[in-house]
C-alpha cells in the first residue's frame, strides 16, 4: 500500500527544469494571488494570461514523471528532514487542482462584478492563491511537518474565503468552521507529537519502516483520523459544511467542496496506510459511517428547499462513496485485484467528483445570480430562460449520480467490482442506493425547472464565459468516464 | 477490411446534431430543420451501407479501452443493423412529423436536441457489442427521454416524468448490478462470441440464473412487461411525436432488443433453455399480452388505449424469444420492426385527430373517416395489422409465432395468440366502426371538439406525409415479405445465424 503513495526511493534525480516547474507550481498561485489583491482583475482575460505559467508547470511535471517515474526532493532544516515526492497520484491531483483552481479564478471576475460583494472582494485573490499553493504542497509533501503547515495554511485561508461575503450568517458559519478546523488541527497535532515523541522522526518513508502496530500507532491514528475527518466533513462530523456553503461566494464553494475537503481525506488515507496498514476494524468503521453518510446526505439533499444546501449536502453523500471503499484499501488480506480496482476507482471517483462538484456549484451560482432566488421553487421556468446553466447542472449531476458514461459511473463500476470480489454486499447496496438517492434529489430540482406554469421574472444576464467555464469542468468530469484510461495509467506506472 | 469509421459515424451523426441544435438559438428554425432532416437522411444512407456490408459478410468494429479489462465496443452485426435501420427510418419520419406538430410552440430547441440525443442512444444500443457499452447507451436513453416526457411542463407531465424516472432508474441500477456480476464471473463478454456462457454452467448455475433474472428484469421495465409497465400509460402526456418514438422504437424497443441480446448473444439460446429461464420468459410475456389487451379494452381515450396496446404488442417479441426454435425467433425479430412501423402509424394518426379535430376520446371519433380519409385509412391499416389480419405486417409475425409454437409443442402459446388477437379485435374494430360507419359531425351531427383547418389537404402536410409513408411501409412489409431485404428476410437471416452452426 505504501508504494502506491510513492513512498520509496526514486531512481532518477529531477532535472533542473523540473525544479523550476516545481517552484512555479508551488509558489506562483500565491504570488499571483497577492498580485490580484494589488490590482484586482476586472475581466477574465488577464487571469487567463496569468494562469498560463501555472498550467505549464503542471504539464511539465507530468512529462517529467512520464520520463523518469517517481521523483523526490529533500532538504534538511534545523535537524528536520523536509521532503517532497512526485508520483502518478500526486501528478493527477496536482493537475486536478490546477484545472479547478484556474477555472474558479476565471469565473471570479465576472461573478464579483455581477454580485454586490463589497470592499472585501479584493482579498479573495490572495486567499485563493494560498489555498491553491497549500493544496499543491499537500499532494507533494511526504513529511508530517510540511503536511501540517500546508493543512493549516489551507484551512485558515479557506475559512477566510468563506467569511468574505461579510453577511452575518456567513460570519457565524465561518466562525464555527474556524473553531472546528482549529480543533481538528489540534487533534492532528497531538497525533504528530505522539509520533515524534515515540519514533523520533517525521518523514513518512522512514516512519513506514519503523512503525509497528501497537497502542501508540493506534492512538496516533485515532487522533489524526479524528482531526482529519472533521476537516474533511466525513459523516458524522459534517454538520458545519452546509451552513458554510449556504452563504459563501460561488467560486469559493467550488474550490472548497471540490478540493479543500478532499485534501484532508487524501492525508487521512495516506497516514492510515502507514499507521494502520493491517487493522481490520478502523477502515470498517469508516465504511459503516460512509454507508450512513450516503443515506443521510442524500436525504438532506432531497428534503431541502435551498439550491445551495442541496449541492452542499450532496458532497456529504458523495464522500460516503469514498468512505465505503476504505476496507478495500486498508486492512489485512486484501487480494491484489480488488485492491487495485478499489484504488483506481477511489481516485477516479474523487477526481470526477471534484470536477463535477465545482461545475455544479458554478451552475447553481449562475442560476441563483440570474434569478435572484435561492430556493428550488424559484427555479420554476428556468429551463426556458437559462438552458445552458441547467445543462451544466445536468451534466455535472450525471457524474454525481454515477450514470454512464461519466467518470462517476466508471469509478462506481470499479468499486462495485472490487466489492463483489471481496463479497461486501452491504457496500454494494450502499453504492446502488446512493445512485437512486442522488437521482431523487437531482431530478427534484429539475422538476421545478421544467415547470412551465410559473410567472415570468426578469433575469439578470450573466457575464460571458461564466457558463462556459462551468460547462468545461462538467464536461471534463463527464469525459473522464470513457477516457478513464489516461488518469488511471498515471497511477499504474509507479511500483518500485 | 474493417471500416471502424462506419459505426462511429452512424453514432456521431445524431450526437453532433444534438450538440449543434443545442448551440443554435431558439429562433433558428429553418437551419435547425435543415440540419435535422439532412442528418436523418445521412443516417439512412449510412444504415443502408451497413446493411450492404453485413450482407457481404463484413464485420466492422470500433473499440477502445476504457479501463483494464473493459472496452467500449461498437460492432455492426445483422441484429444490430435491424434495430438501427428501424431507428433511423423512424427518426426521419418522426422528425418531419414533429416539425409540423410543434409548429409555433415553445422550447423546440430543447425538444429537438434531446430528440436527437434519444436517437443517438438507440443507435448506440443497436451497435453496442458488450454489456458495458450497451449499458452506457441504455442509461443515456433514460436521461434523454426525460425532458421529452415532461416537455409540456404541466403538473401532469411532471408527475409522469417522475414516475418514468422511478421505474427506469431503478431498473438501471438492477441492470448495472447484473452487468457487474456477470463481468466478474466471465470477464468482458462480447455479444459476438460464439461460445456463449455454456462453460460456466456446471459451476455457477445459480449465479447465472440470478444474473439472468437481474438483467432481464432491468430490461423488462423499459419493455413495459407486466407488472413493470406502470410508467408507460402515464408517459402518454408527452406530445404525439414523443409517444410515437417512445412506443415504436426508442424506449420499449430498447428493452425488448436488450432481452434479445441477452438471450441470443450473451447467454446463447441453448444455455437459456438449459437454465429453464426461457419458459419463464414466455409465461411472463403471455401474461403481459393478455393483461395489456384487457386494459386496452377498458380505455376511453385514444392514446392510453394505444399505450396498453403497446404493452401487449411488445411482449410478442418476448414471446417469440420464449419459443425455442427458428420460427419463434423469426417472429420475434420481425415483430420488432413490424410493431414499430404499425405503432408509429397509429400514433401519428392519433396525433392528427387531436391536432386537426381536437379528438382525444374514442366516442368523439364518429364519422371522422369522411372528414380525414387518408388519416383514417392509415389508422385502419395500422389497426388491422395489430389485430394480425393479412396482408398487413402484423399477420406475418403472428403466423410465424404460431408455427413456431406448434413446432416447439407449446400449444398454450397458440391459445394465447388466438385470445390476444380476439382481444385486439375487440378494442380496435369498434374504433374502425365508429370511424367509417357512424354518422358524426361531418354528416351534420354535432361538432368536432376543437376543429382547426391546418392545411390544404385534410391536415398539415408535415403531419400527413410521414403517416402515409409509415402506413404504406407497414402494408408493404406484409405484402412483400418474401422479397430480399424485407424485415422478414432479414429476421430469417439473423435467426439462421443463431440456430445454424
Amino acid at each position: 500500500m505504501i508504494w502506491r503513495f510513492g513512498l520509496f526511493d526514486s531512481t532518477f534525480a529531477p532535472l533542473a527544469t523540473t525544479h523550476w516547474a516545481l517552484l512555479v507550481a508551488l509558489v506562483f498561485p500565491l504570488l499571483l494571488g497577492v498580485l490580484g489583491a494589488l490590482f484586482p482583475p476586472k475581466r477574465a482575460f488577464p487571469v487567463a494570461l496569468a494562469s498560463l505559467p501555472v498550467l505549464a508547470s503542471g504539464v511539465m511535471l507530468l512529462s517529467a514523471f512520464d520520463q523518469s517515474g517517481l521523483l523526490s526532493w529533500q532538504w534538511e532544516i534545523a535537524g528536520l528532514i523536509l521532503s517532497l515526492r512526485l508520483n502518478g497520484l500526486s501528478v493527477l491531483l496536482l493537475l486536478t487542482t490546477q484545472c479547478i483552481g484556474v477555472a474558479a479564478a476565471l469565473y471570479t471576475p465576472g461573478y464579483l462584478r455581477l454580485s454586490e460583494t463589497g470592499p472585501l472582494a479584493r482579498w479573495l485573490w490572495p486567499l485563493m492563491g494560498v489555498v491553491l499553493s497549500a493544496l499543491s504542497l499537500i499532494w507533494l509533501a511526504t513529511d508530517l511537518l510540511t503536511l501540517y503547515i500546508a493543512l493549516e495554511l489551507m484551512g485558515l485561508a479557506a475559512v477566510g474565503m468563506l467569511m468574505l461575503s461579510g453577511k452575518a450568517p456567513a460570519l457565524l458559519a465561518g466562525m464555527r468552521y474556524l473553531l472546528l478546523a482549529l480543533v481538528g488541527s489540534l487533534t492532528y497535532l497531538l497525533g504528530i507529537a505522539l509520533i515524534l515523541g515515540h519514533w523520533g522522526r517525521l518523514d513518512l518513508q522512514g516512519l513506514a519502516k519503523v512503525i509497528e502496530p501497537g497502542p501508540v500507532a493506534w492512538f496516533a491514528a485515532a487522533l489524526i483520523g479524528a482531526g482529519l475527518a472533521l476537516k474533511a466533513a466525513l459523516f458524522p462530523l459534517h454538520a458545519w459544511l452546509t451552513p458554510v456553503h449556504e452563504n459563501a461566494w460561488t467560486p469559493v464553494s467550488a474550490l472548497h467542496a471540490g478540493l479543500v475537503i478532499k485534501a484532508s481525506l487524501f492525508m487521512l488515507l495516506q497516514l492510515w496506510s502507514i499507521l494502520l496498514p493491517d487493522t481490520f476494524y478502523a477502515p470498517r468503521v469508516i465504511a459503516w459511517l460512509g454507508l450512513l453518510a450516503i443515506v443521510w446526505g442524500g436525504l438532506l439533499a432531497w428534503r431541502t428547499d435551498s439550491l445551495k444546501t442541496l449541492v452542499a449536502s450532496s458532497t456529504v453523500a458523495q464522500l460516503g462513496y469514498l468512505m465505503v471503499a476504505f476496507p478495500l484499501l486498508l486492512g489485512p488480506d486484501i487480494a491484489p485485484l480488488p485492491r487495485a480496482l478499489a484504488w483506481e476507482g477511489f481516485w477516479l471517483q474523487l477526481v470526477g467528483h471534484a470536477f463535477a462538484k465545482a461545475a455544479m456549484f458554478m451552475a447553481a451560482g449562475n442560476l441563483i445570480l440570474a434569478t435572484g432566488e435561492h430556493t428550488l421553487k424559484g427555479l420554476a421556468g428556468t429551463s426556458r430562460r437559462l438552458p445552458l446553466s441547467l445543462l451544466v447542472f445536468g451534466i455535472a449531476s450525471i457524474t454525481l449520480m454515477g450514470l454512464p458514461p461519466s467518470s462517476g459511473f466508471t469509478a462506481k463500476w470499479m468499486l462495485l467490482q472490487a466489492m463483489i470480489i471481496t463479497q461486501q454486499w452491504w457496500a454494494v447496496a450502499a453504492l446502488l442506493t446512493g445512485t437512486l438517492l442522488t437521482a431523487a434529489y437531482v431530478f427534484r430540482m429539475f422538476r421545478y425547472s421544467f415547470d412551465e406554469t410559473a410567472p415570468r421574472h426578469r433575469y439578470q444576464p450573466l457575464a460571458p464565459g461564466m457558463d462556459l467555464i462551468a460547462l468545461t469542468l462538467a464536461l471534463i468530469a463527464f469525459a473522464l468516464g470513457l477516457l478513464a484510461h489516461f488518469p488511471l495509467e498515471l497511477m499504474h506506472g509507479g511500483s518500485p | 477490411m474493417n471500416a471502424a469509421w462506419l459505426p462511429l459515424t452512424a453514432l456521431a451523426t445524431s450526437l453532433l446534431v444534438a450538440v449543434t441544435i443545442f448551440a443554435l438559438p431558439e429562433e433558428a428554425r429553418r437551419l435547425r430543420t435543415t440540419i435535422n432532416i439532412g442528418a436523418a437522411v445521412v443516417k439512412i444512407i449510412l444504415v443502408t451501407l451497413m446493411v450492404r456490408r453485413v450482407a457481404a459478410g463484413h464485420e466492422d468494429i470500433f473499440s477502445f479501452q476504457v479501463i483494464g479489462g473493459l472496452d467500449f465496443v461498437l460492432r455492426i452485426d445483422a441484429l444490430g443493423v435491424m434495430f438501427a435501420g428501424l431507428s433511423s427510418l423512424l427518426w426521419l419520419c418522426t422528425t418531419i412529423y414533429a416539425i409540423g406538430y410543434l409548429e409555433g410552440s415553445a422550447n423546440r430547441k430543447r425538444f429537438f436536441g434531446f430528440f436527437s440525443l434519444c436517437v443517438a442512444s438507440t443507435i448506440g444500443i443497436a451497435l453496442a457489442d458488450n454489456l458495458f457499452t450497451f449499458l452506457i447507451f441504455y442509461e443515456m436513453l433514460t436521461l434523454s427521454t426525460y425532458p421529452l416526457v415532461v416537455h409540456r411542463g404541466t403538473e401532469k407531465a411532471l408527475n409522469a416524468g417522475r414516475v418514468y424516472l422511478r421505474y427506469t432508474l431503478s431498473a438501471g441500477v438492477v441492470l448495472l448490478l447484473g452487468a457487474v456480476l456477470l463481468n466478474n464471473l466471465t470477464g468482458d463478454q462480447s455479444f459476438s462470441s460464439e461460445e456463449g456462457l455454456g462453460d460456466y454452467l456446471n459451476d455457477h448455475r445459480g449465479l447465472l440464473t440470478l444474473i439472468f433474472i437481474l438483467l432481464v428484469s432491468g430490461l423488462a421495465v423499459k419493455a413495459a412487461m407486466v407488472p413493470l409497465h406502470g410508467w408507460l400509460p402515464r408517459a402518454m402526456v408527452a406530445p404525439a411525436p414523443v409517444s410515437a418514438l417512445l412506443h415504436a422504437v426508442a424506449v420499449v424497443k430498447a428493452g425488448a432488443f436488450g432481452i434479445l441480446r441477452v438471450v441470443y448473444d450473451l447467454y446463447g439460446i441453448e444455455l437459456s433453455v438449459e437454465l429453464g429461464v426461457i419458459t419463464g420468459l414466455a409465461v411472463a410475456a403471455s401474461i403481459t399480452i393478455i393483461y395489456g389487451s384487457l386494459r386496452a379494452i377498458a380505455q376511453q381515450e385514444l392514446k392510453p388505449l394505444l399505450a396498453f396496446s403497446t404493452v401487449s404488442q411488445v411482449s410478442y417479441v418476448i414471446l417469440g424469444i420464449g419459443i425455442f426454435g427458428p420460427f419463434g425467433t423469426v417472429g420475434a425479430l420481425a415483430h420488432l420492426l413490424h410493431q414499430g412501423l404499425m405503432k408509429v402509424t397509429l400514433f401519428f394518426c392519433a396525433g392528427n385527430y387531436a391536432e386537426e379535430l381536437g379528438i382525444h376520446r374514442i366516442d368523439e371519433i364518429d364519422g371522422a373517416g369522411k372528414r380525414m380519409p387518408l388519416t383514417s385509412i392509415a389508422f385502419t391499416i395500422g389497426a388491422l395489422g395489430m389485430i394480425g389480419l393479412p396482408p398487413v405486417a402484423g399477420f406475418i409475425t403472428k403466423w410465424y409465432l404460431g408455427v413456431g409454437a406448434i413446432q416447439a409443442e407449446m400449444y398454450w402459446v397458440v391459445a394465447v395468440l388466438v385470445a390476444s388477437s380476439t382481444l385486439n379485435a375487440m378494442y380496435f374494430l369498434p374504433i374502425l366502426h365508429r370511424l367509417w360507419f357512424r354518422p358524426g359531425p361531418s354528416h351534420g351531427k354535432g361538432n368536432w371538439p376543437h376543429e382547426q383547418r391546418l392545411g390544404r389537404l385534410e391536415t398539415h402536410g408535415w403531419l400527413l406525409w410521414p403517416m402515409m409513408f409509415t402506413a404504406l411501409i407497414s402494408l408493404g412489409a406484409g405484402l412483400f415479405a418474401g422479397l430480399p431485404y424485407s424485415p422478414l428476410d432479414w429476421a430469417a437471416r439473423v435467426a439462421s445465424g443463431e440456430y445454424l452452426p
